[in-house]
């Protein structure tokens, strides 16, 4: 086995989670990441060192573009329903609202947020994975932050501390 | 601790723990004397504790078979091999008959296109099969049917042999598509049935899994491979179609390269 694929499995289950909070569908985000998966295979013989969880996060990216890409080609299929029935019951507001309000976010914005938050990534390594420079994630990850508290602000006039 | 103004963006690296070591004191002294701020970092990071509460689960669910590690590899190798064989597929479709050339890959996902290539595959087969006198363009027996065919889709060509199947290569056609020709080929079964096989180049590099539509006494098999979109269409007889589906797919794997 190569070094890149003994590298990629230890890296599937964050490739998952950061698809499905991408997509909002566990069928979707699994498709993701089947073609990610693939293609980094496909392409290892270019991967020269270098950040391996940073490069199949851009593949992930640049194929989740090209798919919202189609979906606005067709404006009636473009509804995404949030139907991943792994989230926590409605009844708890808070996975919803969370869920909702990352759609209304630009992908850039939520691309930056879910990089930073759900994955942990750095900075330095969220602008690798967008390709472009550190002060645009800083922009990026203010405006996403603002806005997500402006719509949780609507929902619940009081937002709740989460523990 | 330095003096350096205080920016927003040390307040975000603060809230994602990001901040260096020597501009904490300097953040935290700012925050105790400004609510606003500290409420907002506060917000900040319930954010990030809701976000992970909602997702981080995911990462502890077990892998789908179809991501465990070896059936992705299994998966990425055969691909390469195949990338010639898919096109060799190509088709015929009624070239007076447009309707190829109508834009399926716009669709939301790869199972619609999937399914509307399917359709538009039947449709043409429909249409083409009950030709009697030039259900094809060029005839199988003609050196250049699929060096033409190749040459006009931009990909190797090929028609395999369903000898298996009872199927005997009539010849094949081009028809007109939203992204290039779709080349089409047709074979005729012993009892007078038709097949056909259509290739058609896809936008993405997609691969899917045989997708089935039938419609009254047709069906259709449809898939993606390597930026090419195939479809195998004919009576309604699923293992029948399935079992010509994967020896196009063989004869591939066996020659990749071979014209």
């Amino acid at each position: 086995m190569t070094a890149v694929r003994r590298g990629l499995e230890p890296l599937i289950p964050a490739l998952r989670r950061f698809a499905r909070a991408l997509s909002r569908d566990a069928e979707t985000a699994d498709d993701l990441v089947q073609d990610t998966l693939v293609r980094a295979l496909r392409a290892e013989h270019l991967f020269h060192g270098g950040d391996l969880r940073t490069w199949l996060f851009t593949i992930l990216l640049n194929l989740d573009r090209n798919r919202r890409r189609g979906l606005s080609r067709r404006p009636t299929l473009a509804v995404i329903e949030d139907v991943d029935p792994a989230g926590p019951p409605a009844s708890d507001g808070t996975g919803r609202d969370i869920a909702r309000g990352l759609a209304l976010l630009p992908a850039e914005q939520r691309e930056v947020l879910l990089l930073v938050t759900l994955e942990g990534m750095s900075y330095r390594e969220a602008a690798d994975v967008q390709g472009v420079p550190i002060g645009t994630v800083m922009s990026r990850l203010s405006r996403a932050r603002s806005t997500l508290r402006a719509h949780i602000e609507g929902e619940r006039p009081q937002l709740r501390s989460v523990p | 601790m330095t003096d350096a103004p205080l920016t927003e963006d040390e307040l975000h690296a603060y809230a994602d723990g990001a901040l260096p070591s020597d501009r904490i004191a300097a953040v935290e002294s700012y925050l105790a004397s400004n609510p606003d701020a500290a409420a907002r970092v506060a917000e900040w990071r319930a954010l990030t504790s809701a976000i992970r509460e909602r997702w981080g689960a995911v990462a502890d669910e077990p892998i789908p078979e179809r991501l465990l590690i070896e059936n992705v590899v299994m998966r990425a190798s055969g691909l390469r091999r195949k990338v010639a064989f898919a096109a060799t597929i190509a088709l015929m479709i009624g070239a007076a008959a447009g309707w190829f050339a109508r834009d399926y890959f716009s669709a939301a996902n790869d199972q619609q296109m999937a399914r509307a290539l399917a359709d538009a595959a039947i449709e043409a087969h429909r249409l083409y099969i009950n030709e009697v006198r030039h259900p094809i363009e060029v005839r199988a027996d003609e050196a250049h049917l699929l060096p033409w065919l190749s040459r006009r889709v931009g990909s190797p060509v090929r028609a395999p042999d369903l000898g298996a199947e009872g199927l005997k290569l009539l010849g094949g056609r081009l028809l007109p598509g939203s992204r290039g020709p779709t080349a089409l080929i047709m074979y005729e079964g012993t009892g007078g049935e038709r097949v056909t096989i259509t290739a058609t180049r896809a936008p993405r590099e997609n691969q899917t899994a045989f997708k089935w539509r039938a419609s009254g006494e047709f069906g259709a098999l449809a898939w993606f491979e390597s930026g090419l979109a195939f479809v195998v269409a004919g009576p309604a007889e699923r293992e029948r179609l399935d079992r010509i589906a994967r020896r196009v797919y063989a004869a591939y794997e066996v020659a990749p390269d071979r014209r």
